[in-house]
């Protein structure tokens, strides 16, 4: 009648630190590549509830995968300043910064945060490998770069409920660590570093530990957790979350200037809406002048959040006798935008139905000209094969943006 | 101040449905006050802390037919609104279970257990019935027109309705017509073998209703349960973070954000009537408003027979309110809990505790749960529909504990003898035992339990018998009869007085519809 099969699977993905308890609990065994580790995609059938996690709870999220390179030495912030558009001169021990750095002609090359460690020790987080690059760019100076991919294991514990099962695990509070701010603690007798960050821009925090803590801290959390609705989360719950944050992301919403084939795909920070993090009033770094440059004339294109525009929408599936067609996960495929003369003047990168919000949200590359908040668009739109132009408002981001994100009890 | 704030509408009942309609008119600029009796907002959607540290959704429980356009228009995710899904419905049974989740091969995997073409059938009945629910939509979203006296808007009103059936299919039309018409067991008997899953889905059917899964006319009471729209899916659940009165408190505070006063702790006595023409209320301690409108929430037995005096209301429409049916048919037990309820059939903590759990084990369950009831008793093995809302949001109890929703019918309002506290806490009995057959440790771990009969819904709610849907949702007092005949339209017998509760078309339930097709009539017709 029936068959039960032992699961036994084999891979050459690299394993997280976390893998025997992620593993455990994927039901779904749905998994992803990111940066050559399995990552869950979704832990439960559908992921619905993991993305509510996010929202309403507290997710917990193996971000091992993320590369992670250490910076040392006694011109660490000078060698950081001269790679990143950020100004590191201002960073004080235990801040995080969020940057991008820029190769020569200002087109950006990754993103990711900086934190210091220590006065003359930095910790740099990315989505690609940047170990060369770094390195070919802090040559002669008195710094060293170590990749710290591998030696350093990372959770993200994000939702509402985040600073409280932190609070019921850590030996000191969290109540004090502030947006972008990061501190070291413990958990048991387990030392922990913990920032204020995360991607899904709610309240939230990073946890930063050697591996071989990794399943005593998971664990931990885990069990501390319960009360609160601790809910392992994968990435197709942390995607819909980062497009309501207005978060972009490399190889979806932009290319890496390092691996563009052509000029056109590459893009600015002014470009991406990362404009501020820019900052013109440090010394020389990498892309200063072309940068420069175009700061004077404005950037070309913007990045912006659009809104589908519900009636039109709806409307356009009625006619044919069919509940509106919304997406169920976050969608990545690059999708046209007209303005009302029908001429094609951008496209939106991912976008996604806002569970929480209620709203069909999409971030996306318009022409300046077009690309001012209110501005009135037409995206295109597959109505049972055939496309269709629904109308679609620039707006705000990030799209959701709630008071705890920033905010502290004391 | 009492009497010196000129307003343009008075809304008498804070429930959900008239602090829609406030909010409606205070986005069209009008100056608008809310009066609410007690000291919460929300009517039957309402959060109370009914024991410390125990949140409970006390009445209402889920929400599923809210509008989406009600949500849009009135900004509700901006002040509040979060509706985190519902994803199963498990039937527990003595000895075994069926359960269906939001994964559609796991449901099918599971209803196959038990019933191979009960599977297949059960993927048509989803899209069929979401047909259906669409077709009727459009009913649904328009105000009711008068039959009798049609106006012009009346009368395009009815022809967009009869060239919409034109557009059904002649199985959509054969669907429509049997749902209209058949019992809800009669109707699935048609689509299924499988007793449980048959019993639990004609569950729908009954909720709020005094009638068996095999009376006449409860498969379409079933319909307006699968009306329900969250995201543009079909039938989907939802359980509000915070329970329901958080629905309700999105709804004023984007009322407030709209000018509107709210004013809690306020009972309305009357409504003042001169020369035919409603000019305010009084309250019971004597203070009073002056407006150019009253629009009344309330159910349609309080809205005319305590607001007004007879006097006031013509005599045929004095009799039809009368005769609305309003019967209680329900109850509701909240428990605390010290721990997850253990069912027999599934042991242990697992999603299935994130759903709804149903005590439907079969038709005769459900019918002699309903046969105590018509001969004026609770039902000994009532039918329950069961939520643990601390799962879904841990807030709703202390960490590590829990909070049980059980909606439980049948209670009628009528019992021989009337509902005293013996009778209450004998109910809460049976109610326990039901849930003990099924999760034996439920006894152990109750911390504290509050029993709500119909008598309870109707003194601490304003429910006239304890009707959750402010009457009951059958085919003889819906649409263009609902409240009324000739008075459908959200307006009454007294000019400048409204209604705008879920005595008025399309019904009850968390929609805000009536509330949001009232106001949009009044706009329509505001001089």
């Amino acid at each position: 009648m029936s068959y039960e099969n032992k699961f036994n699977a084999t891979t050459q993905l690299k394993l997280s630190p976390f893998f025997e308890r992620t593993s455990q609990l994927n039901e779904s065994q749905e998994w992803r590549r990111w940066a050559g580790h399995l990552a869950a995609t979704s832990y439960e059938l559908t992921h619905e509830n993991e993305y509510f996690a996010i929202r309403t709870k507290a997710a917990l999220l193996d971000i091992t995968p993320l590369k992670k390179y250490i910076v040392e030495g006694r011109d660490a912030q000078k060698a950081l300043d001269n790679i990143v558009t950020r100004n590191i001169g201002i960073c004080k021990v235990g801040q995080v910064m969020y940057t991008t750095w820029c190769d020569e002609d200002g087109k950006v090359i990754d993103d990711g945060t900086v934190q210091r460690l220590a006065d003359n020790k930095f910790r740099i987080t990315s989505a690609e490998p940047n170990l060369e690059w770094i390195e070919s760019n802090i040559a002669r100076m008195d710094v060293q770069i170590k990749d710290d991919s591998y030696s350093t294991a990372a959770l993200a514990l994000q939702g509402p409920n985040s600073r409280d099962i932190l609070n019921a695990v850590s030996s000191e509070s969290l109540d004090s660590l502030k947006f972008f701010w990061m501190m070291d603690t413990h958990f048991e007798d387990i030392p922990v570093s913990i920032s204020r960050t995360g991607y899904t821009g709610d309240l939230g925090y990073e946890i930063w530990m050697n591996p071989n803590d990794a399943l005593a801290v998971w664990d931990l959390l885990i069990d501390k957790g319960a009360p609160f609705g601790i809910t392992p989360t994968g990435l197709h719950a942390l995607d819909i979350a980062r497009v309501e944050a207005g978060l972009i992301l490399l190889d979806v919403d932009y290319i890496s200037s390092r691996h563009a084939i052509v000029e056109t795909r590459k893009s600015s920070p002014y470009e991406l809406g990362l404009g501020w993090t820019v900052k013109m009033n440090k010394n020389n770094f990498i892309g200063k002048n072309a940068l420069e440059e175009e700061n004077k004339n404005g950037p070309l294109w913007n990045f912006v959040g659009i809104e589908i525009q519900w009636p039109e929408f709806e409307k356009h599936y009625r006619k044919v006798g069919l509940p509106p067609g919304l997406p169920s996960t976050a969608w990545r495929t690059s999708t046209p935008l007209y303005n009302q003369q029908n001429q094609q003047v951008g496209y939106a990168t991912s976008g996604t139905w806002s569970p929480i919000l209620k709203r069909y949200i999409a971030l996306a590359h318009i022409k300046s000209k077009y690309a001012k908040e209110g501005s009135e668009l037409m995206f295109e739109l597959k109505v049972e094969h055939f496309r269709k132009l629904t109308k679609a408002t620039v707006v705000k981001t990030p799209f959701f943006n709630p008071e705890r994100k920033r905010s502290c009890p004391v | 101040m009492p009497g010196i704030k000129k307003y343009d509408a008075i809304v008498v009942g804070g429930g959900h449905n008239g602090l829609t309609a406030a909010a409606y008119l205070g986005r069209a600029g009008k100056k608008v006050l809310v009066l609410e009796r007690r000291h919460v907002l929300g009517g039957a959607a309402v959060t109370e802390e009914v024991f410390p540290g125990f949140k409970f959704s006390v009445c209402s429980y889920v929400v599923s037919l809210m509008k989406s356009n009600v949500m849009r228009e009135l900004m509700l995710p901006k002040f509040g609104l979060e509706l985190l899904p519902l994803e199963s419905t498990l039937t527990p049974l003595e000895d075994d279970y069926i359960i269906r989740t939001a994964d559609p091969d796991q449901t099918y995997r599971e209803i196959a257990r038990h019933s191979k073409k009960d599977a297949e059938n059960y993927m048509r009945f989803g899209p069929a019935m979401g047909q259906i629910g669409m077709s009727v939509r459009p009913v649904l979203e328009t105000i009711a027109p008068n039959a009798i006296r049609p106006s012009l808007s009346d009368l395009s009103a009815t022809k967009k309705l009869l060239n919409h059936v034109k557009t059904l299919s002649s199985e959509q039309f054969e669907y429509l017509t049997k749902l209209m018409t058949m019992s809800s067991a009669d109707f699935l008997d048609e689509w299924f073998e499988y007793e449980p899953l048959k019993a639990t889905m004609s569950a729908s059917g009954i909720i709020g209703t005094f009638m068996g899964p095999r009376s006449p006319g409860s498969a379409y009471v079933m319909l307006h349960h699968y009306m329900g729209d969250i995201d543009g899916a079909f039938r989907a659940w939802g359980f509000q973070r915070g329970g329901t009165g958080a629905v309700s408190m999105a709804i004023a505070r984007s009322a407030e954000h709209f000018g509107v006063d709210i004013m809690t702790e306020a009972s309305v006595e009357k409504v003042m009537v001169k020369n035919g023409r409603a000019t305010g209320v009084v309250l019971e301690n004597g203070d009073e408003y002056n407006s150019k409108m009253v629009i009344s929430g309330l159910d349609p037995k309080l809205s005319f027979l305590k607001m007004l005096d007879e006097k006031d209301l013509p005599s045929d429409f004095l009799t039809a309110i009368k005769n609305f049916r309003i019967r209680g048919s329900s109850g509701k037990v909240n428990l605390a809990l010290d721990a997850l309820p253990n069912f027999t059939c599934l042991p242990g903590d697992g999603h299935h505790h994130r759903g709804a759990i149903s005590i439907s084990p079969s038709y005769d369950h459900l019918e002699n749960a309903y046969d105590d009831a018509k001969y004026g008793n609770f039902s000994q093995a009532p039918f329950m529909d069961i939520i643990l809302p601390s799962v879904l949001d841990p807030d709703m109890a202390p960490p590590g504990k829990h909070v049980m929703s059980c909606f439980v019918q049948y209670a009628p309002y009528d019992i021989k003898g009337g509902w005293n506290d013996q009778k209450r806490e004998d109910f809460g009995d049976a109610v326990i035992n039901t849930i003990a057959r099924y999760a034996p440790n439920i006894k152990d771990i109750i911390l504290h339990r509050q029993v709500l009969t119909p008598a309870d819904l109707e003194s601490t709610f304003g429910l006239t018998e304890g009707n959750i849907f402010h009457g009951e949702l059958t085919l003889q007092q819906l649409f263009s009869l609902r409240p009324a005949v000739k008075w459908a339209d959200y307006t009454t017998p007294i000019k400048n007085y409204f209604q705008c509760g879920s005595g008025t078309h399309p019904g009850g339930g968390i929609t805000g519809s009536p509330g949001e097709m009232a106001a949009k009539k009044i706009l329509g017709t505001w001089k």
